[in-house]
């Protein structure tokens, strides 16, 4: 008995693959949207889930904002002694960590290590029907894996933000002490002398998008995993590769959307 | 090996219902026509050779697939009809036992066992919680595992508690898929006799998806043989194998029995 037949394609194999997969995502956010505002909620699984983000990636975007800050302001000097103002230091770190540095920088560190961890962990899950096994004892597997490590990224990874500019700017900080000799305070003062509630804005508004994208991303690739373990590392990888190029594209957007604010 | 004791099946109260099902999964036909009956109390086999839609035939039983054409009635409830919180509390009376276990990895065995219970029945106790953990334990013979983590288990403990999970909710029908698949023989013989244990103690009707002949012959009131999408044959044991069909004649030459 041959119960094979040619598949037919209405473009070509890659093309019809890529509607299908936009289809998918679609289907996927919209039902994010649609469990996400319906009871039961899983509060204390919500609360575990913010708790891993934030420790699973807390080291590294210790050192990574640190390091950042370092490097950054000590490669900006040069230029600006060039023009004796390397007193503006304190300022261009303090707009260019808490604006773009710190969101994008704490974003690719979670799309790494959390976004990676959430496409394992429910591709995993996906493979070995754990989630199958979930639907069949009548809990609804989508609101309980999906829905809170979404929320969990988007309300954790924000915090992050703040917190690795913190460290960013604190790096800045002992950099300028090193070379200038500057206090703290006087540091801290001028940092945020230029900072204003807009910037403070759009660096809440990115951190919120990228988290919710690492979330979202990390979860469509895991929950949609296929092909046993291979799928499991498909899954992870897919999940970093999307979320990078998904934060960046959403980087332009926003500081596109954010400078028509400023300026119009 | 302990068979299955006898038992009451009353053949006038239908548990599963199952008429003209077709599944297919792109171009492939899996299931042709399926027309079968589980009736209160009774376990069924049901044998083939690996791929021929057995685990899918059940997945489609408890709503996780939808089948193409045909109806599934379970426990008077036409299944692909249902919405979901209809599905849902018909879930909750049918035992669903995974091949692979399907043990949440990130949880201990007592967790495992609470985790459906507190998820659908959000007011119970700690201490009720612990009961029902502890007797289901106690009735899969792991009562000292319950601290384990499902990656320190055999896969024989692992099919337990795979096993327990399912009884947990108290459920009327169990649906087993390949109980006895990767395990040895010693090991499999326990698992035999655990799921004719669930039968007698919970008084459940069953479906036993298996291609391991002892299994089928020991733990089954009837077996039923699907080949090509449909069911080749549908009796006793000896009755679906004392034929000249070649095709069952191999699928039984090619198997090991242990009465």
């Amino acid at each position: 008995m041959n119960n094979f037949r040619i598949r037919k394609y209405i473009f070509t194999k890659k093309i019809d693959q890529f509607f299908e997969d936009v289809y998918d995502a679609s289907k996927f956010l919209l039902r994010f949207f649609k469990e996400a505002f319906k009871r039961p909620f899983h509060l204390n699984e919500l609360i575990n889930q913010c708790f891993e983000v934030g420790l699973r990636s807390l080291t590294l975007i210790t050192l990574t904002g640190f390091i950042v800050g370092i490097v950054f302001t000590k490669q900006s000097r040069p230029s600006l002694s060039d023009f004796g103002a390397t007193s503006w230091l304190p300022s261009l770190m303090g707009i260019a960590i808490i604006k773009a540095l710190g969101p994008l920088v704490t974003a690719l560190i979670c799309a790494g290590k959390v976004g990676s961890g959430i496409g394992a962990e429910l591709g995993s899950m996906k493979v070995t029907e754990q989630v199958e096994a979930m639907e069949v004892s009548s809990i609804n597997p989508f609101k309980y894996l999906v829905v809170n490590r979404v929320l969990a990224t988007t309300i954790t990874i924000p915090v992050l933000v703040f917190y690795c500019s913190f460290v960013a700017l604190l790096g800045a900080f002992v950099n300028v002490h090193i070379e200038e000799g500057s206090s703290f305070l006087a540091f801290y003062n001028n940092a945020f002398s230029t900072i204003t509630f807009i910037d403070i804005t759009e660096s809440i508004v990115k951190s919120v998008v990228y988290g919710f994208t690492i979330g979202i991303v990390g979860c469509f690739k895991g929950y949609n995993a296929t092909q046993g373990t291979r799928g499991v590392g498909r899954a992870a990888n897919q999940a970093v590769v999307f979320s990078m190029f998904l934060i960046f594209i959403e980087e332009i957007i926003i500081v596109q959307i954010f400078d028509w604010i400023i300026y119009s | 090996m302990d068979k299955l004791q006898q038992h009451t099946i009353n053949r006038d109260e239908p548990v599963i219902s199952i008429k003209g099902l077709h599944k297919s999964f792109a171009d492939l036909q899996v299931l042709n026509g399926i027309d079968f009956t589980l009736y209160k109390g009774e376990n069924v086999a049901i044998l083939g050779k690996s791929g021929t839609g057995k685990s899918v035939l059940i997945k489609i039983i408890v709503g996780l697939l939808k089948p193409d054409k045909g109806e599934v009635i379970a426990l008077g409830k036409q299944v692909d009809r249902l919405n979901q919180k209809e599905l849902d509390a018909l879930r909750l009376r049918i035992g669903f036992s995974f091949q692979s276990s399907a043990l949440y990895d990130g949880l201990n065995v007592y967790q495992n066992l609470a985790f459906p219970l507190t998820m659908n029945q959000k007011n119970i106790s700690k201490k009720e919680l612990n009961i029902a953990v502890e007797r289901i334990l106690d009735a899969v013979g792991l009562k000292d595992k319950m601290k384990q983590m499902p990656s320190d288990l055999s896969g024989g403990q692992r099919k337990r508690i795979g096993i327990a999970r399912t009884l947990i909710l108290k459920p009327e029908i169990m649906l087993y898929d390949e109980p006895t698949a990767g395990l040895d023989p010693i090991t499999s013989a326990d698992i035999i006799q655990l799921i004719n244990e669930v039968q007698q103690r919970f008084n459940t009707s069953s479906i036993i998806i298996t291609h391991d002949l002892t299994c089928a012959k020991n733990t089954s009131d009837r077996t039923a043989m699907l080949l090509d999408g449909k069911f080749a044959k549908v009796g006793t044991f000896e009755e679906v194998f004392n034929t000249d069909d070649e095709h069952l004649k191999e699928f039984y030459n090619y198997n090991f029995i242990q009465d």
